[in-house]
């Protein structure tokens, strides 16, 4: 067992894992930090994307103990201090992002991402950064909307498809 | 997975020696060898993470007008810091994976997997890159040995990969959707003393370079130029995503569309 520590969320934690605990693990089982889901477990559909230093990781595809010492983000801190869905939280209920709600967790951290890097993306721009989030209810359309929405721009222009 | 140790060293030295361990094996950024973990398909007594190893990361411009990319660099670093100084190399950085995987992804990793369908075998190939290792260098045209085989020794590590920068290159990637890894992949770069194609995910042999096309594009560098050219099919990768007559077709097209989009 190896001891780690890091920030989660803003609040320090630590705990003891296995060499082979992937970080989504530590998070799940450790912190109860469920909401960042496991969809896949072969890092291809992104509903384990947390932000790992400020970058969106797979968090099924990184081990808790390379993250000791790091700034981890995860859903469970996405909202506003006072309990009010963020900007793209909101927009996704606005705009119907979600149906089940199992991809959810990993397209908010994607597309919070994303609008970190490109405040102003275009839908293009959009459905290429959202390759590995796979989401089997949406279509996406709804999903694409919601981010242009959160990132200030008319939906609009796209709402025809 | 089977049980494992971690280690994080902080230097090259270090990794090195730990890597000495029986059963020890380096890990990138994971992408591969993570999944691979995971089906049981590797069984190493101890991971020797490199990812926090300082003189391993990072880009720069060497003294010959090489770029010089750190073993444990980024997709997501090349695709940005690259960019001024070879661009085709930091593009194909770019659609590697997803931006997740570029997140953690690594050039020293891929290189040292050479998953016959990655896009960085290529690049390496095709702009006849040097692999610095530990304790040697190696040239691309040595190096790459066949599907997940290389010249590295056992616990040998990929510090840094230097490229010469060509005058023209350009990287044409036939998406296999699922994967996000190269159904066929293409990389041309026109240098001074001749053109380089280097194709990826077409042979079962892993990447290697098209010299009909390469004699053919340094007397004319044009598409055309490859037009009269046949591609066998013979030891091309068969499977439910794209027959080997398909690939060897695949393999001129791209060819074609990266000598035309080459800048």
């Amino acid at each position: 067992m190896t001891s780690v520590t890091m920030t989660v969320n803003g609040k320090s934690v630590s705990g003891d894992v296995e060499g082979r605990t992937l970080l989504v693990d530590f998070l799940r089982n450790d912190l109860r930090l469920t909401g960042t889901h496991v969809g896949c477990d072969t890092s291809q559909c992104g509903a384990c994307v947390v932000h790992v230093n400020g970058e969106a990781v797979k968090a099924c595809a990184m081990f808790a103990a390379e993250a000791d010492g790091a700034d981890v983000a995860t859903i469970e801190g996405q909202a506003n201090a006072d309990g009010s869905l963020s900007v793209i939280q909101q927009a996704f209920q606005d705009h119907h992002g979600l149906q089940c709600g199992f991809c959810t967790p990993g397209m908010v951290m994607s597309a919070a991402a994303l609008l970190k890097d490109n405040p102003k993306p275009t839908e293009g721009e959009i459905r290429e950064y959202l390759e590995g989030n796979i989401c089997r209810c949406t279509g996406y359309h709804n999903i694409v909307k919601a981010i242009m929405a959160a990132s200030g721009q008319d939906v609009a222009a796209i709402a025809a498809e | 997975m089977y049980a494992f140790e971690i280690e994080r060293p902080s230097t090259i030295a270090d990794a090195v020696n730990a890597l000495k361990g029986e059963d020890a094996q380096a890990l990138g950024g994971g992408q591969t060898l993570i999944p691979t973990l995971k089906q049981r398909l590797a069984m190493p007594s101890k991971l020797v993470s490199l990812t926090d190893i300082g003189e391993m990361k990072g880009v720069c411009l060497g003294d010959g007008g090489e770029v010089c990319i750190g073993g444990a660099t980024t997709h997501a670093t090349v695709s940005k810091e690259a960019a001024a100084h070879y661009p085709a190399l930091a593009d194909l950085a770019s659609h590697i994976g997803d931006p997740a995987v570029r997140n953690r992804g690594t050039i020293g990793g891929s290189l040292a997997n050479n998953d016959p369908s990655a896009c960085y075998p290529a690049a390496a190939l095709g702009s006849g890159a040097r692999i610095i290792t530990n304790s040697r260098e190696i040239a691309a045209d040595d190096y790459f040995e066949g599907m997940f085989t290389t010249a590295l020794d056992e616990g040998e590590v990929i510090t840094e990969v230097r490229f010469p920068v060509p005058e023209k290159a350009n990287y044409q990637k036939f998406l296999q959707p699922a994967s996000r890894f190269a159904l066929v992949g293409v990389f041309v770069a026109k240098y001074a003393d001749g053109v380089r194609v280097a194709v990826t995910g077409a042979s079962e042999e892993g990447v290697f370079r098209w010299t009909e096309a390469e004699e053919a594009l340094s007397g004319n560098f044009d598409g055309g130029a490859v037009d009269g050219l046949s591609v066998s099919a013979d030891g091309m990768i068969s499977d439910l995503h794209g027959t080997s007559d398909y690939r060897a077709h695949l393999v001129k097209v791209m060819t074609k569309r990266a000598v035309a989009a080459s800048s």
